[in-house]
């Protein structure tokens, strides 16, 4: 049944329940009407900009659980990640929950990683219901990777705002709803890009890489897929991603988007466009999953793309490692 | 092709491709914001000098110089000055309320981690290097002045 990179599942798990939250300024974008929920301040509440990303986390499980109607008391284990050091975010928002907790980092591409291993699980019959989520907060990722939010620098026009916003879904065994029918996984990527201010153009190559796989290994063509979304690429990495692509003479068509390069408006001045966990969490968990719902659109491959780097090995002078991991959600019953 | 070859041909496309900032306007907006940043502090030494007439020119300047770090270490704690940075680039950054800026927003930033740990540590973070080179080239001028 494996195939080289790419699996197939066999009992293909049901997303029965979708649920996403956002900061204020995620929440005037053009898919502000489309979350669960938009936060009146970045804080949520709390004391610190950590307390309120890992309160995000918890809000978006709940949501979740609530909306795919199995109870809490039925979900067998959360798969979380996020990226703060020793991801703190997710851990301690699964402290709140007595259920077993998985963390999984895959920086930026975690939303994947935590749904292909999710339905493994289901599909090998382990668990009935897994909880898939992930979050990013604008104020922790900017002082644990960039400056102070006060100090008065300006923003080079290859960088990305990291966006606030949290995505978290149910996987079921059984139920109604769009379905996890397979995964790509995907390997290191690295290209030697050294800039941290143009993580797009270090995660490209990860994503051309892991399309190219997908289509391979599955002997589809793009028209196959009604939305073929990538993760957080922005504006100029995605651009780079089709000329990558186009080289070995694949052509994505007029159905890729990628939720970096649409997070904001133009007004809203982000240089390329947003970035994190929780650009493609949040977009898939409200969008994308809604659109499934109502059979707008029956077939997505969903790429999100992670920067594996951190602050010390940048300092240290090394590149920046990317990944990009696929997974397809159909409906079809 | 190998990889290294690969990725030297990689970067050098990226680099082709990456926006570029405009160049004018964001000098403009730097020349006429560190000149109104540079116009308040002569101004500050000018009206001390008027209203106290036997102030020596030097006393008045440090005054003028305390003057301008306090109203950017309180622009950065209301929250102002980022944006002021954000329009004007250099011209905020380099007179002395950029020092003072980059000496209150890490301590603004990280005072929930506690004050000596948190706050009185991560000051420097930005200014540290800035200060390190001031001490070292001082210390280089004297002794050239002590021998020469």
């Amino acid at each position: 049944m494996a195939k080289r990179q790419s699996i197939y599942f066999y009992n293909k798990p049901v997303i029965s329940g979708s649920y996403s939250i956002v900061g204020p300024k995620e929440g005037q974008g053009p898919f502000g009407q489309y979350f669960d929920f938009v936060m009146e301040n970045d804080l949520f509440g709390e004391k610190t900009y950590e307390k309120a990303e890992r309160k995000m986390i918890e809000h978006v499980i709940k949501g979740a659980i609530k909306k795919s109607k199995v109870g809490a008391d039925n979900i067998n284990l959360i798969l979380s990640g996020d990226l703060l050091n020793q991801i703190i975010s997710s851990s301690y928002a699964a402290r709140q929950f007595s259920i077993p907790y998985l963390g999984l980092f895959g920086a930026c591409s975690t939303m994947a990683e935590t749904l292909a291993v999710g339905a493994m699980l289901i599909d090998g019959g382990f668990f009935n219901n897994v909880v898939c989520s992930t979050a990013s907060h604008f104020s922790t990722a900017e002082r644990q990777f960039r400056f102070p939010l006060e100090l008065g620098n300006q923003r080079v026009p290859t960088s990305q705002w990291t966006v606030t916003g949290a995505g978290a879904c149910v996987l079921s065994k059984e139920g109604t709803g769009p379905r996890i029918t397979m995964a790509t996984f995907g390997k290191v990527v690295d290209y030697n890009i050294r800039d941290v201010n143009n993580m797009g153009a270090a995660m490209a190559p990860a994503a051309a890489d892991t399309i190219l796989t997908h289509f391979k290994d599955t002997k589809r063509t793009p028209d196959y897929y009604d939305l073929i979304v990538t993760g957080d690429l922005g504006k100029l990495g995605s651009e780079i991603l089709l000329d990558l692509l186009e080289e070995k003479g694949l052509n994505l068509g007029t159905n890729y988007m990628d939720c970096g390069h649409v997070y904001f408006s133009r007004k809203q001045d982000t240089m390329c466009g947003g970035s994190g966990c929780g650009c493609s969490a949040s977009i898939l968990n409200s969008f994308i999953i809604g659109k499934l719902n109502k059979k707008e659109i029956n077939k997505v491959l969903f790429l999100p793309t992670g920067a594996l780097m951190s602050t010390t090995a940048s300092q240290q002078g090394d590149s920046i490692p990317g990944i990009c991991h696929a997974v397809v959600i159909e409906n079809i019953d | 092709m190998n990889a290294k070859e690969r990725d030297l041909a990689y970067n050098k496309y990226v680099e082709a491709r990456i926006p570029k900032t405009k160049a004018w306007p964001s000098l403009f907006n730097s020349f006429w914001v560190g000149g109104v940043i540079c116009m308040i502090g002569q101004g500050a030494s000018d009206l001390l000098l008027y209203c106290f007439p036997g102030m020596a020119e030097q006393t008045a300047s440090t005054y003028a110089s305390i003057f301008l770090i306090f109203l950017a270490s309180l622009l950065t704690g209301i929250g102002v000055y980022d944006k002021i940075g954000k329009f004007a680039g250099g011209g905020s950054i380099v007179p002395i309320t950029g020092f003072s800026n980059s000496i209150a927003s890490p301590s603004v930033e990280f005072k929930n981690e506690g004050i000596i740990f948190g706050m009185c540590v991560k000051m420097f973070t930005i200014a540290g290097p800035v200060i390190v080179t001031g001490i070292v080239a001082s210390i280089l001028v004297g002794l050239i002045y002590l021998f020469v």
